[in-house]
């Protein structure tokens, strides 16, 4: 029984170009699969895709069943239940993805008050909770900022906390971390993966960087023109990758994981 | 908050201050001679050095500017050449007519184009929202005095329904009367407004349509009307605002051409006559007027920005996307 099982699904532009090109891939409970590609090769919109919110005017044909829903024609309000229940999702940009004319703390607030049914003190309390969950200090400060009162790091652990607060069986994390420095970025990687290991969640974890999905999935599978090209273990499509697309992707990670090491090493 | 607020009422006097030098210079450097209207033609030198005198016209300017700026600051805008009455009493008088006038107006084209900015945007793919993005673009090319006059044509000769024009010399004593007499004019200046609003209204919305934060919302669980209410309609009143801002300022400014156009004894064609009349105090006193008014909207403008938008709070840019 999966919890995430897309067959076949094409994605349209209005004029009817392919951007994702009969794509297949399922999640067990509590499993972790990386989605990698270079940009530009369809990870984001397979993403919005599984939430039933692709950009206006795009279209998808084939099946998306999220849980117990087919995401692929469902009704607005169908979607709408399924959002943050069944998955919740953590966007590239962290300046953006946040409002930023409304303090941090009532953002959270929102998600967790419709999902928890909270008000009030109790509310307030769960928001302060939630942001020292995501370990970010002086929650309460937090919570009164506003999103550019805070740096781009705690900015994405705010994202993550607000997609957490949902409780979503299925976690669909976009680029969580490209936007950030590598120092932050690590420390927010190995965030992500203790906090979903904790609740036994499962990930859908995208990124353009074979390093980074290494360090949170065990499954890739590896998307280039909208087309999935390769799918494994990360062990195995690290050590052996068979399609020359792949090998490009492995070679760049090697290459930047051995000039880290050697700049750390001198 | 307070500094902000003492610095920008410390730029509003300057603003004023600065402007009345202008006013008053500019006004003597334009042809003509006031003594001319209080003389008849043909009068000798001396009736007209006699006019001169009798207004103050005589003096040296840095005089009479003297004059006019310690009458201002005791509250008082000094004496109409032509009539010999206060200028005050009759500004007030004629802001009765002005500022209803203006305000309906304004709120009449921020109940349509805000609805009808929203759907252009939201619907622009229907022809109906196509329709809308076009009537819009067709009124901003619409000068009002031809609404105007379409609208009496219509409205006032043919259907007999409102008054063409002229305010009841009462005013307000009579608010059936005065209220009915406003209609056709507020219309017309709310509907050539909202020509304009409505297209600053849809491309905010599309902003908004297209941003993160909206997404996020609904990622998370939001229904569309939610994510709207709650981030959506803030976030596209920033920049609508500064328009708005502009476009009451300028109504105020333009109220001329639909007073003249109505026969409305507003502020509006109390400077037409001034004028006419090269009736300094009076030119002066409503220029000043509007000036400062102009002033207070484009600080309320500002205010409530601020008040919405923390970036600008902190003096960050980007307040504006
Ligand atoms: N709103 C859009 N309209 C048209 N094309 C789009 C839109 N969004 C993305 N695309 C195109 O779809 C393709 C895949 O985009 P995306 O899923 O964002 O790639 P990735 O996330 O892998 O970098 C790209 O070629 C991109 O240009
Ligand atoms: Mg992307």
């Amino acid at each position: 029984m999966s919890i995430l099982d897309i067959r076949d699904l094409v994605i349209r532009t209005a004029d009817g170009r392919t951007l994702v090109d009969h794509l297949s891939l399922s999640l067990a409970p509590g499993e972790r699969l990386g989605l990698i590609g270079e940009s530009g090769s369809g990870k984001s919109l397979t993403s919005l895709a599984v939430l039933g919110l692709l950009p206006e005017g795009m279209t998808m044909s084939g099946s998306i069943e999220l849980g117990d829903t087919q995401i692929v024609g469902a009704s607005e309000r169908q979607l709408i239940r399924v959002r943050g229940h069944d998955a919740a999702i953590v966007f590239q940009e962290p300046l953006t993805a946040l409002d930023p004319l409304m303090r941090v703390g009532r953002q959270i607030a929102e998600p967790l008050g419709r999902r928890r049914g909270l008000k009030g003190t109790a509310l307030k309390r769960a928001v302060t909770a939630a942001l020292e969950q995501v370990r970010l200090p002086e929650p309460e400060r937090i919570a009164r900022a506003f999103p550019h009162e805070i740096s781009g790091g705690q900015r994405q652990r705010v994202a993550l906390a607000m997609a957490l607060a949902c409780d979503p069986r299925l976690l669909i994390a976009d680029e969580p971390t490209t936007a950030l420095d590598v120092t932050v970025q690590s420390e927010l990687l190995d965030l992500l993966d203790a906090l979903v290991r904790e609740r036994e969640m499962a990930v859908l974890f995208v990124s353009h960087d074979l390093a980074v999905v290494a360090k949170v999935a065990e499954r890739v599978l590896v998307l280039k023109d909208g087309r999935a090209v390769e799918e494994g273990a990360v062990r195995d499509i690290v050590n052996a990758p068979r399609e020359q697309y792949t090998k490009t992707l492995v070679d760049s990670a090697r290459q930047l994981e051995s000039a880290l090491v050697q700049r750390s090493g001198r | 908050m307070a500094r902000y607020l003492l610095r920008r009422f410390a730029f509003l006097l300057v603003s004023l201050a600065l402007a009345s030098v202008v006013l008053f210079v500019l006004l003597r450097m334009l042809p003509g001679d006031p003594a001319n209207a209080l003389t008849s033609v043909g009068a000798s030198a001396e009736q007209i050095a006699a006019a001169r005198e009798s207004i103050g016209s005589d003096k040296p300017l840095p005089e009479q500017f003297a004059h006019w700026i310690g009458q201002l600051v005791r509250g008082d805008l000094g004496t109409s050449f032509i009539s010999s009455l206060p200028v005050g009493p009759e500004v007030s008088a004629r802001l009765n007519v002005t500022l209803p006038l203006t305000a309906a107006a304004f709120a009449l084209a921020v109940l349509i184009a805000v609805p009808a900015g929203f759907v252009a945007a939201y619907r622009r793919r229907t022809w109906y929202g196509a329709l809308l993005s076009g009537i819009s673009q067709l009124g901003i090319a619409i000068p009002v005095f031809w609404l105007g006059m379409i609208l009496i044509a219509v409205f006032a000769l043919n259907a007999r329904w409102l008054p063409a024009g002229s305010f009841p010399p009462d005013g307000w004593a009579q608010p059936g009367e005065a209220s009915r007499s406003l209609v056709l004019p507020v219309v017309t200046i709310a509907l050539v407004m909202s020509a304009s609003l409505i297209r600053y209204v849809r491309s905010a919305t599309l902003d908004v349509l297209d941003s993160d934060y909206l997404r996020t919302a609904r990622a998370l669980g939001s229904s569309f009307g939610q994510a709207m209410w709650r981030h959506g309609m803030r976030n596209a009143s920033v920049p609508v605002i500064s328009i708005l801002g502009i476009e009451l300022a300028s109504t105020l400014l333009g109220a001329v051409v639909v007073e003249s156009v109505f026969a409305l004894p507003g502020l509006g064609s109390m400077l037409a006559t001034g004028i006419a009349q090269h009736d300094y105090p009076v030119i002066q006193g409503v220029l000043f007027i509007s000036t400062l008014a102009v002033l207070i909207i484009g600080f309320a403008a500002d205010l409530i920005q601020r008040i919405i938008d923390p970036r600008l709070r902190a003096g960050l840019s980007g307040g504006v996307r």
